[in-house]
């Protein structure tokens, strides 16, 4: 099926080929814990129980000059929502996601909500016990949930494994007509970076553009100094639209009490290097909260006042 | 290098001096038909190794002999290329199945006999925590290596563990977290085993993607597993101090 992209995803991908980068959000996870998620608590159920939590995070990041926010819908797929006896709410409790954040973005004339979509945490066949079709069908309705709430895009995130990773972009291809970003987590191992099912930054572009993400990149797993010389290989085998979320760090204990260890000083310095290098969509990963975003946008604001 | 070609081209893999010559010595007495089993069941072929396997403990070849000259031999190789970037967690899940396969026939022979697998471990994800990809991937590489592993699922609570450990009396108990909020209920429930006199009669190993060796240390844990082949090793180096230990 090809159809036109909604207005929203062509504008974006218009802007971008005049150079403007856009701000997305910060931490969903850490943002919710500090309001009211118990440990273990099912993330995606605040959409329902807790709306107005998940509408001031949008509206605070918005506020901080996110141009995107992502929908609280990371784990939002059957096979997460199954483990809280929540998997037949999958569409419902995506859509509500859409919907609250959408909402906050209106309040502007020109911001955005990707819909989040994170691993299934299962294997396809031969590997695990899942087969393709059915992976189909769960990715289509978490998508046909956030569709219906009005997403102008899906950031397939936080990626490990190759085959999932194209079949929920051909899910997106195939039945919607929004952006499709596709991000990877990449390890440094001894010969360089990969993700745990093998593939290089370099090849990820290839398999990922050649199944139809309009944006190809890497969130979680590093903080912004590995993000950095990802970006940097990632550049350098593409002109394409790539995105870029870092940690704040990799955490660290202090007392029983979880430190990210990087500052929004320290990651907006390090975030120099992702506008050198070309980043398109710029945004921050887990750890990351609306300081770090205010000054990103410091910078990017100053980038795209250039242009 | 070693009668069987492929193994030798295996070989070429392995590349630390230190590694060259004990996986080296390992091998290099063994008969074509082990080596032809390791080869196996790095190539992720699990009916050869199933098979082979069973043919030898028909012709009457021991199923330690196996044991140490097939399957763990093969595994070493592909613990090596697993940590040099040269295969990924696909491929070790495809050995660790071949060797699950192998194992299948050894098992039962070993039990009857009184030996002990590699060892007993008792896996869960920690109180709070959902996500069990990591600790899966772990229980399939022990398997694979020849534990018997006993999984808790996940939200496992400190008194879930100590129940576990009554049950089943695990050598090592491994914990597996992946979101931060989760990571101090490693802690607590090493505390517990402290509380309830049980801290010494078992190893308490933990892994998950935030947490780190740093992380690991000021917990109080015995181990940490980085990968999942790590915590294979790391069990197999509790297990041997444990077992130093006992006698």
């Amino acid at each position: 099926m090809v159809q036109k992209l909604k207005p929203n995803a062509q504008k974006i991908l218009n802007d971008i080929k005049n150079n403007k980068i856009f701000l997305l959000d910060g931490a969903t996870g850490t943002h919710l814990q500090n309001n009211g998620l118990e440990p273990g608590g099912c993330p995606e159920l605040m959409n329902k129980e807790n709306p107005e939590i998940i509408s001031s995070m949008a509206e605070i990041y918005y506020k901080n000059g996110s141009d995107i926010v992502l929908t609280n819908s990371f784990g939002g797929n059957k096979y997460r929502l199954r483990h809280y006896e929540l998997g037949d709410d999958v569409f419902e409790l995506n859509k509500l996601s859409a919907m609250l954040a959408k909402e906050e973005s209106e309040k502007y004339t020109e911001k955005f909500v990707f819909g989040s979509i994170g691993p299934t945490g299962e294997f396809l066949e031969p590997l695990g016990a899942v087969s393709e079709s059915e992976m189909y069908d769960a990715f289509a309705t978490q998508m046909s949930g956030l569709f219906e709430g009005g997403v102008d895009g899906f950031l397939i995130e936080t990626q490990i494994a190759t085959e999932e990773t194209e079949l929920a972009i051909k899910v997106a291809k195939e039945n919607f007509n929004i952006l499709i970003l596709a991000s990877a987590v990449y390890d440094k191992g001894p010969k360089g970076f990969f993700t745990m099912f093998g593939l290089t930054p370099k090849e990820s572009l290839r398999i990922f553009f050649e199944s139809g993400a309009h944006v190809v990149g890497t969130n979680c797993g590093n903080g912004s100094e590995k993000m950095v010389e990802i970006s940097k290989q990632l550049r350098s085998f593409t002109d394409k639209p790539l995105i870029v979320q870092a940690n704040a760090g990799i955490p660290k204990i202090k007392k029983q009490d979880i430190i990210y260890p990087e500052s929004p000083e320290f990651m907006q310095e390090k975030y120099k290097e992702l506008i050198i290098n070309e980043i398109n969509f710029i945004g921050g990963c887990c750890g990351t909260n609306s300081e770090h975003i205010r000054l990103f946008h410091e910078l990017i604001r100053r980038h795209n006042e250039s242009i | 290098m070693f009668e069987h070609e492929g193994l030798s081209k295996e070989f070429e893999f392995v590349t630390k001096e230190s590694e060259i010559k004990h996986i080296g010595n390992s091998i290099q007495n063994t008969s074509l038909k082990m080596q032809t089993i390791a080869f196996a069941l790095i190539q992720g072929d699990q009916d050869t190794v199933g098979e082979l396997t069973k043919e030898c403990l028909e012709e009457g070849i021991s199923a330690n002999e196996i044991l140490d000259n097939g399957l763990l031999n093969g595994m070493s190789i592909v613990g090596v290329k697993f940590r040099d970037n040269i295969i990924f967690v696909p491929e070790v899940l495809i050995s660790a199945r071949a060797m699950k396969a192998g194992m299948a026939h050894i098992e039962p022979i070993l039990s009857e006999s009184g030996i002990e697998p590699q060892g007993k471990v008792l896996m869960g994800t920690v109180k709070g925590d959902l996500h069990d990809i990591g600790k899966n991937l772990c229980i399939m590489m022990l398997r694979g290596a020849g534990f018997t592993v006993y999984d808790l699922g996940v939200d496992t609570s400190p008194e879930d563990f100590a129940d576990g450990f009554e049950e089943y009396q695990p050598d090592v108990i491994g914990m597996s977290a992946l979101l931060t909020t989760t990571m101090p209920n490693m802690g607590r429930t090493i505390q517990y085993f402290e509380d309830i006199g049980l801290r010494d009669d078992v190893r308490l190993m933990v892994g998950g993607a935030p947490v780190t060796q740093e992380f690991a240390d000021e917990m109080g844990a015995d181990a940490y597993g980085e990968s999942a082949v790590d915590a294979v090793e790391k069990a197999k180096e509790l297990i041997v101090l444990l077992k130093d230990l006992r006698d």
